[in-house]
């Protein structure tokens, strides 16, 4: 293929055809422009005129050279080019397509598998064997086989949420030759120089890595009371922020996300920690945290119960414990406690009923029947009784003949003390823990013995109530079931006074065993063994969990193993269960790096984006079309026909201008800040502007004048009116809007309504004024009483009916029964009073309208033609005549007062009728 | 003949919104034909003058024997004399006035053809007789106006340009000729020379393509004449505007010369234009051509 620079073409000798562009350069200026030929019948008048210019009959050199290039595009785009020509060499004998298949693949593995299957498509095409290889798979035979045999299977292959088992398959790869192309993850994984080595014996090897950076989550940790999640990322690279999500049941016991957490990555760090600060109750919900930015098995960190804190309640032995620090038996408890769960001290009954996990009950010898009761029916739906013995147990009768429900064994009177100034014998030391008890493992150190302790009768059920027992024999620990609970008792004090137990770390480590505490955070091996652990739930390779099915349960020296090595093909990630309690093994540990994979300088890596051959044959040829396309356009022009197009331009010119006041509108319609301010610092009276100039005019200086009257008069101080475009201001910012309507009046739109509505609903109050009370009565066929059915017909209005004259605006500032403004007498609606079973009791002097303020005014009387001045304060409009006007004009005003109060201050006036109720009241 | 209709009809409407135009007649003697212009004189006509006293030489015939009867002497009842005016209007046919610069603008010739019929209209309103030089002779009455029409739009003619008909115009009558007068000036002036023999005053009204007077042509150009008589070719028609322009100036100005020595009058109308503005100038040269 000949090739110039990264174009190749793939019909070279097409390309001989620019020789002939000279040629083409002749010819074309050799002719010139067509001519128009135009009737015309002015041509009497040209006869006889000679043109100035004679070169204009050959064809402009820049039209010439628009025609070459045009051509010469044509002519390239004929030789087929193509950027970044194809060109690898291709191989022979078989190929091998490794893929790492781990979790940290799943980031991109449809590009992957389409990497692959291009190769292995590739490879179809020169006929070469190929197979296809994952390395989380266990090591097995590997076949070599056509293209079309693996093309399907490829499709088919998903990540797993482990480390590739290099090191297993460096021994188990196939003899004889063959080419290797290995789809890696990028992580560092042990044993990938031992099996590129045995690649490389066996042929060439080529490296694709994807360079997406790999997002990790290290299992969630306590510290000091706060959860602490951690991340680690590769390649280490510029400053980054990634969420972790929080996820559990919610109280419905529904997924969702519980909490939510910004974790920054400095620059140049590769790991970084975050602190999430959760009440308990939400913390001991959390089943899983989550990188949101990353969907892999890494981003994902299950939850055991080490999250967990449990409620504890401390029961002493009662309020005489006046002596010493440490021989309070709960001293030792405390401290062992303390750090790892939420403690809760306080009388029996009381703790009972904030449902702890765990009681302890330390020496209490005697319960009340309730206490009893209640703490039995608490064990029996699933709480952990724990009893320590000591002094006051052993001294009463309590399970002497009987076995107490709250005590797993009888005892016998008295216990007793071995090792002591009175006694025989040494102290006894603990014997080994048997197979069973769940302290099995537990080494018991030497320097811990019991001097005094209580004896278990000894019942047929004593030895398999027994969970540990001193070197004699004698049970130190039982334990019975009782309901979903159980019922434990220490023989010994839980202080220092009889054993030195509580003063090892064994105490502590047997707490743990019984659920009492929490446990560390990764659980050592030591922790886990000796117990049979169950998969419940199951991580797949993108993180989403998974029921774990039919999987058997694991040893807990395997999974110790596997929580310090990471998850492996037989033990997947998930979430163990054991006997007692739940062990996540997460794809991370604490303190797992994620480190790049490091190839020798031999092996040629390649990101995962293919340069694409492109062929460019269409865009010359688009090309070529564009230009030819122009020089029609240019020939027009030089032969002067384009005076049409330029007519047409100017027109589409003309219209995109007149386009562009309403894009500057549409921006408008954004809420203005200014009106916002204007109409929320002080206590502000709107009207409705209708569009009719005077109308709003008016308008405006009747709520002026209206305003003067209510600083003059009343403690409300309105500021200037605002006059307000129902379809694009806010309405929200206005208590009271003023609506003069005119016939002419548009209706509002859908959106207006919706607002209005909103504001009518909210306890604004619109006061309607059809301002034609004069010619007829409100609802009548006047223009504007039909303009008014018109706009209301959208509106949200309650029933109206017309102001009864012990309506509460007739009273809220001043005592009036006539609301006239220009014209006298006009009916005035309000919404209806509440139907007759809700009204007012016996008695009352008014009716108890319900809570609100009605939402509309409707009459039509002119008001704000009556309260109208000019700036200076004088009346604008004349209202009736002499005397009796202004004296009209002042009752109009005293309506707008009501008015105004009415709609500030709600029911308040209403309310006043309970004032001598409420003043007898006191006085009695 | 579905054009007439809608041509007379189209005429009518634009003739409506003038009042009658009465042309002033200034030779009485020559066409001594009854109109309803009194002479404030005399003479025949329908319309009552007076009563003189019967002297020697009128006839018994011409007594008026009622008013006679009232007294002792006989009278003669004279009626007054009135006149009508002939207008003879020429319509350019030739192919030229074919020509439109923009599908949206009638042709020239429509244009002409609609003036001169809103022009007989009003004139036929008026009483005055009105014929088509060389087509149909000047008449009064409705049915004039029809026969108008129907020679109007029948009229079309092989000729590049064309040249005035003098033809069947009346001895000190009116004339109007509408024309684009691109064609040959020796022609209009033979016309106007042998119209001011006969006394005929008139109007000349120059209807123009707004094309025509732009000249909004560029590049290389072959220009024809309508029928294809004529043709000019150019590399850069924009280049000729200005001096093509010039030539119609000197041209427009050749005419008015020519009317001005003749005592007609001359105007420019361009099709672009509402017609009405062209039919108030010639009421008005009409009216004020004594």
């Amino acid at each position: 293929m000949f090739t110039l620079g990264p174009i190749g073409f793939a019909v070279p000798w097409l390309l001989l055809g620019l020789i002939a562009l000279p040629i083409l350069w002749f010819l074309l200026r050799a002719v010139p422009p067509a001519p128009i030929r135009r009737r015309f019948p002015g041509v009497a008048l040209l006869l006889g005129l000679k043109d100035d210019e004679a070169e204009t009959d050959k064809t402009p050199w820049w039209l010439l050279l628009l025609r070459m290039l045009a051509v010469a595009a044509a002519i390239v785009a004929f030789a087929g080019p193509i950027l970044n020509p194809n060109e690898r060499v291709a191989g022979s004998g078989p190929l091998l397509v490794v893929v790492d298949g781990s979790w940290a693949d799943a980031r991109d593995w449809p590009r992957r598998m389409e990497r692959a299957e291009a190769l292995v498509a590739e490879a179809g095409a020169e006929g070469r064997p190929v197979a296809v290889l994952r390395l989380t798979d266990a090591p097995g035979a590997v076949d070599f086989q056509t293209a079309e045999a693996w093309a399907g299977r490829v499709a088919g292959l998903q990540p797993q949420p482990w480390a590739p088992a290099l090191a297993d398959w460096a021994g188990a790869l196939p003899e004889g030759r063959f080419e290797t192309v290995w789809l890696s993850d990028g992580l560092a994984h042990p044993g990938r120089a031992a099996l590129l080595d045995e690649l490389q014996d066996r042929g060439t090897v080529r490296v694709i890595e994807s360079p997406r950076p790999v997002l990790a989550l290290h299992p969630a940790r306590f510290e000091e009371g706060a959860v602490i999640v951690a991340a680690s990322r590769m390649p280490v690279a510029d400053a980054v922020e990634v969420e972790v999500i929080a996820r559990g049941p919610d109280p419905g016991g529904i997924e969702r996300e519980l909490a939510r957490v910004m974790l920054a990555f400095p620059a140049g760090e590769a790991r970084a920690e975050a602190t999430l600060d959760l009440p308990p109750e939400l913390r001991n919900r959390i089943t899983r945290f989550e990188l949101e930015a990353a969907r892999t098995a890494g981003a994902v960190s299950l939850t055991d119960d080490s999250l967990k804190r449990r409620k504890i309640a401390l029961i002493g032995a009662g309020p005489d414990q006046e002596g010493l620090q440490l021989l309070s038996p709960l001293h030792y408890l405390r401290q062992a406690l303390e750090p790892v769960a939420e403690l809760i001290e306080g009388s029996l009954s009381d703790v009972v009923l904030a449902n702890p996990d765990v009681v302890i009950l330390a020496d209490v010898a005697r319960l009340t029947q309730t206490e009893s009761d209640a703490l039995t029916e608490w064990v029996e739906e699933g709480g952990l009784l724990l009893r320590f013995a000591g002094p006051r147990l052993a001294a009463s009768d309590v399970s002497r003949f009987e076995e107490d429900a709250l005590l797993p064994v009888r005892l016998r009177e008295g216990g007793r003390t071995v090792g002591g100034a009175m006694s025989w014998g040494e102290p006894k030391a603990l014997a080994p823990f048997a197979e069973g008890s769940p302290f099995y493992g537990l080494v018991a150190p030497n320097d811990v013995v019991v001097r005094a302790q209580v004896l278990a009768q000894p019942d047929p059920q004593l030895a398999e109530r027994t969970i540990a027992a001193l070197d004699d024999g004698t049970p130190l620990v039982t334990r019975k079931g009782l309901g979903d609970g159980q019922v434990v008792l220490v023989h010994v004090t839980a202080n220092a006074e009889w054993s030195s137990l509580p003063l090892s770390g064994l105490f502590v480590q047997m707490l743990e065993r019984l659920a009492v505490s929490t446990r560390p955070a990764m659980p050592g091996a030591a922790d886990l063994a000796g117990q049979t652990w169950v998969p419940e739930t199951l991580l797949d390779a993108y993180g989403q969990s998974e029921d774990a099915g039919e999987m058997g349960g694991v040893e807990g020296e395997v999974l110790g193993a596997a929580m310090a090595e990471g998850p492996t093909l037989a033990l997947p990630p998930g979430l163990y269960a054991g006997e007692e309690r739940r062990v996540a093994l997460n794809v991370m540990g604490p303190e797992t790096q994620l480190l790049p994979a490091v190839w020798p300088v031999s092996v040629p890596v390649e990101g995962l984006g293919v340069r694409e051959a492109q062929a460019l044959k269409g865009a010359f040829l688009t090309a070529a079309l564009g230009l030819l396309l122009l020089d029609v356009l240019a020939a027009l022009w030089v032969a002067g026909r384009l005076s049409g197009l330029r007519r047409g331009v100017a027109v589409m010119a003309v219209a995109l201008v007149a386009a562009q006041p309403q894009g500057a509108r549409a921006q408008g319609a954004l809420p203005d800040d200014a009106l916002a301010l204007e109409a929320t610092t002080a206590v502000v009276l709107a009207h409705v502007l209708t569009g009719d100039a005077r109308v709003d005019e008016v308008a405006a200086a009747g709520l002026l004048g209206l305003g003067d009257k209510l600083w003059q008069r009343t403690s409300v101080e309105p500021q200037m009116p605002i006059g307000v475009d129902i379809e694009r201001d806010e309405l929200a910012f206005f208590p009271f809007l003023y609506w003069p309507v005119t016939a002419d009046q548009p209706t509002p739109s859908a959106a207006a309504y919706e607002k209005l509505n909103q504001y009518l609903r909210t306890g604004g109050m619109i006061l309607f004024d059809t301002r034609d009370a004069d010619v007829a009565g409100f609802g009548s066929a006047t223009p504007a009483g039909q303009a008014l059915q018109r706009i209301a017909a959208g509106l949200d209005v309650p029933p109206l009916e017309p102001m009864p004259a012990d309506h509460v605006l007739t009273r809220t500032f001043y005592l009036l029964q006539d609301f006239p403004g220009r014209h006298p007498r006009g009916q005035i609606w309000v919404e209806a009073a509440p139907l007759a079973e809700d009204q007012a009791p016996e008695g009352m002097p008014f009716r108890n309208l319900n809570d609100g303020v009605t939402p509309v005014v409707i009459g039509g009387n002119d008001w704000a033609g009556a309260w109208a001045v000019d700036e200076i304060g004088v009346p604008l409009l004349p209202v009736g005549r002499g005397f009796a006007g202004e004296q009209q004009r002042e009752v109009a005003y005293r309506f707008g007062i009501n008015l105004i109060m009415h709609v500030l201050t709600g029911n308040y006036k209403s309310d006043q009728v309970h004032v001598p109720a409420l003043l007898e009241r006191l006085g009695q | 003949m579905s054009v007439a209709p809608d041509l007379r009809a189209r005429a009518e409407a634009l003739g409506q919104s003038l009042p009658p135009l009465l042309a002033e007649a200034e030779m009485l003697a020559a066409t001594v034909m009854l109109g309803e212009h009194g002479r404030r004189r005399a003479g025949l006509g329908d319309e009552f003058w007076q009563y003189r006293p019967a002297h020697q030489g009128d006839s018994a015939r011409m007594i008026d024997w009622r008013r006679s009867a009232r007294s002792d002497a006989h009278f003669v009842r004279e009626r007054e004399w009135q006149a009508a005016q002939s207008v003879t209007l020429w319509v350019d046919p030739s192919k030229s006035m074919q020509f439109t610069g923009d599908k949206s603008r009638a042709a020239k010739g429509d244009r002409a053809k609609l003036l001169a019929l809103a022009l007989a209209v009003l004139l036929l309103r008026g009483g005055e007789r009105v014929g088509l030089a060389g087509l149909a002779h000047p008449r009064a009455g409705r049915t004039q106006l029809l026969r108008l029409a129907a020679r109007l739009s029948d009229e079309a003619a092989e000729a590049e340009y064309g040249a005035p008909e003098t033809e069947g115009m009346v001895s000190h009558g009116r004339a109007v000729f509408l024309s684009d007068f691109l064609g040959d000036l020796a022609a209009v002036e033979a016309a106007l020379a042998r119209a001011a023999d006969r006394g005929v005053k008139g109007a000349l009204i120059q209807i123009l393509d707004p094309a025509e007077e732009d000249f909004p042509f560029d590049g290389r150009t072959i220009f024809e004449s309508m029928g294809g008589g004529l043709r000019h070719e150019t590399q850069q028609a924009g280049e000729l505007r200005a001096r093509y322009l010039a030539r119609l100036a000197e041209r427009k100005d050749r005419l008015a010369g020519l009317a001005r020595a003749v005592g007609w009058h001359f105007t420019t109308h361009h099709t672009g234009q509402p017609a009405q503005s062209a039919l108030l100038w010639a009421y008005a040269a009409l009216q004020g051509g004594r």
